[in-house]
């Protein structure tokens, strides 16, 4: 494991430039933001709210300081682990990310095992029957998905099973009038099913096609042929020398896919009101919460980035061709 | 106790045209301990003489004739290929798991290593670890590994320097006094005259003689066609300048 080191330090200093970079970059756009947030906190009641009021808001939440002076303090704060208060929700920004992030990652990573384990089974099944009826529709199955909106799919199993069929609930984590804790486990799947449906699908498409293409490669390669010139069957070359050949790789670019999980389960947790981290983002985007905002963004830096150390560590556990022992 | 090849052919059949016959006639009897060569020059299809007797055709080809290990049609695993390409060598698993997969976890692969003079470390390197005599011998040790009593070694010293491709031809001697019946297949007709028995001269997939290996010596006079004698004489080191 000589190569695990160097590849560990060569990211942390990449993280090490890469933070501050994107702290800027990300105070940069929510300043930009043509959303007032004293009128966004107002709301309908613009007009019981005068102009002094307006400013007192504002001198409160250290909006009429210029931006660099904002950032800098926000960063004081940051250094000391005070990412500042949420204007939207009014409790501390580490408060809600910590409630919230929870669900999130349920979602994310109950969707993350479903759409491996079903992606890159249906790979292998269309790449057994390459050319017949099952990988065909396989593919057609998964090339559908890969071009439909995450939105349009979850849109279209809330007409299916919730509003159609009746089978299951079309929103939250929990019965209406319910907190998540006052609610039994059967109710807690049921709630679930529908979110992390639509993010499996949407994770499973490129897994599907990745997987077929990897094993009927490895299948037509030399390394394969000479298997089969051995004696070894089909099947025998194929679940054992191939499933490392697709799998691998299947594993490392779905863990690099995990930033479009994220994004996704924002859309997901919007349209299903899903108490989790992207339904806040969504609200403090409309809000233009700056402190939950830069919260929000770097702790999606952070996942984001933990899920390329991961596809790195895969893809070289995997390959040791990729394996460098120098960072 | 031999392998029989009786007019091995392969015909690449095409749609409203006459089939193309790659190969044809190709008719031999290899006995356990000895060595066949098999040479001529580039395009004659040696390369697919040693694919068409493991079983591997090329995509639409046909293989006919008839193939017999003591009478018997052969099992799977009675003929092994160490193929001319290294890729063949998978990868992505130690040298030493490639030669568990195919000898079924039966033996340790250490003594397959052993056989091929290769040291037992070599078990825990992956391939592009490996120098080309290294993994030529490794690609030997997998076609040990299956068990097969006959292998077919296609161009086994191409790309090595002179004192690895001698190593190798020696070790293929080697091999074949342990019982094992070998095809091997090079464009290297000095070395494959020193190790085999009998040679196949092959040009456009058509046997031209097979010869005993001690007919290729001095001007090949003792060759008994022309073409022959002119494949001999061109490798000798006087007509090379």
């Amino acid at each position: 494991m000589n190569w695990l080191r160097p590849l560990l330090l060569g990211r942390l200093l990449r993280l090490a430039w890469l933070l501050p970079l994107a702290t800027i970059g990300l105070f940069t756009l929510v300043s930009l933001a043509p959303i007032d947030p004293v009128q966004a906190y107002i709301g309908d009641l613009s007009a019981l709210v005068g102009p002094e009021q307006r400013a007192a808001i504002a001198a409160t939440w250290g909006l009429d300081q210029p931006a660099p002076e904002r950032f800098l303090s926000w960063l004081g704060g940051a250094m000391t682990g005070d990412l500042g208060r949420s204007l939207t929700y009014g409790v501390p920004v580490a408060e809600v990310i910590e409630r919230r992030l929870p669900a999130s990652l349920a979602l994310i990573g109950i969707a993350f095992v479903l759409s491996f384990v079903l992606g890159t089974a249906l790979g292998i099944a269309a790449a057994a029957s390459r050319g017949g009826r099952v990988d065909r529709l396989i593919r057609f199955v998964a090339v559908t998905l890969s071009v439909s909106p995450g939105f349009w799919i979850a849109l279209l199993l809330i007409a299916v099973f919730a509003v159609g069929l009746g089978w299951l609930p079309a929103c939250c984590a929990a019965p209406p009038g319910l907190t998540a804790a006052e609610t039994g486990m059967g109710d807690r799947l049921r709630h679930l099913v529908l979110p992390v449906a639509t993010l499996s699908l949407v994770g499973t498409a490129p897994l599907v096609l990745h997987t077929r293409q990897r094993l009927l490669g490895f299948l037509e390669s030399p390394a394969a042929l000479h298997l089969r010139a051995h004696g070894l069957s089909w099947r025998r070359v194929a679940f054992g020398a191939g499933l490392r050949h697709a799998l691998g790789p299947a594993l490392a670019l779905h863990l690099a896919g995990a930033g479009e999980l994220f994004g996704g389960s924002v859309l997901a947790e919007t349209i299903f009101a899903w108490p989790g981290l992207g339904q806040a983002t969504v609200r403090a985007a409309t809000g233009a919460d700056a402190p939950l905002l830069m919260g929000i963004g770097l702790a999606t830096l952070l996942f984001v980035f933990c899920g390329n150390l991961l596809a790195d560590v895969a893809a070289q556990l995997v390959d040791p061709r990729l394996r460098r022992t120098t960072a | 106790m031999s392998l029989r090849v009786e007019s091995l052919g392969l015909v690449l059949p095409r749609a409203d045209r006459q089939p193309v016959r790659l190969l044809d006639g190709i008719s031999f009897t290899l006995g356990r301990g000895e060595i066949l060569g098999i040479a001529g020059r580039s395009g004659a299809g040696k390369s697919l003489v040693a694919a068409a007797l493991a079983g591997i055709l090329p995509a639409g080809a046909r293989r006919a004739g008839r193939i017999t290990v003591d009478g018997q049609a052969p099992r799977p695993r009675d003929i092994a290929l160490a193929p001319q390409r290294l890729d063949a060598l998978d990868p992505l698993a130690p040298i030493g798991r490639q030669l568990r997969r195919l000898a079924r976890g039966r033996r340790d692969p250490g003594g397959f290593l052993d056989h091929v003079g290769l040291s037992r470390n070599v078990a825990r390197l992956y391939p592009h670890m490996l120098s080309g005599g290294m993994a030529r011998r490794a690609l030997l040790a997998t076609s040990l590994a299956s068990g097969a009593d006959w292998i077919v070694a296609d161009e086994p010293t191409v790309g090595l320097d002179p004192d690895a491709a001698d190593h190798v031809m020696s070790l293929l001697g080697r091999l074949a006094q342990d019982g094992r019946g070998f095809v091997v297949v090079s464009h290297d007709l000095t070395r494959l005259t020193r190790i085999s028995d009998r040679v196949l001269i092959l040009e456009n997939g058509h046997p031209v003689e097979i010869a005993p290996a001690d007919a290729f010596t001095g001007d090949g006079t003792a060759l008994s066609t022309v073409f022959s004698r002119t494949l001999w004489r061109a490798q000798l080191p006087d007509t090379v300048c």
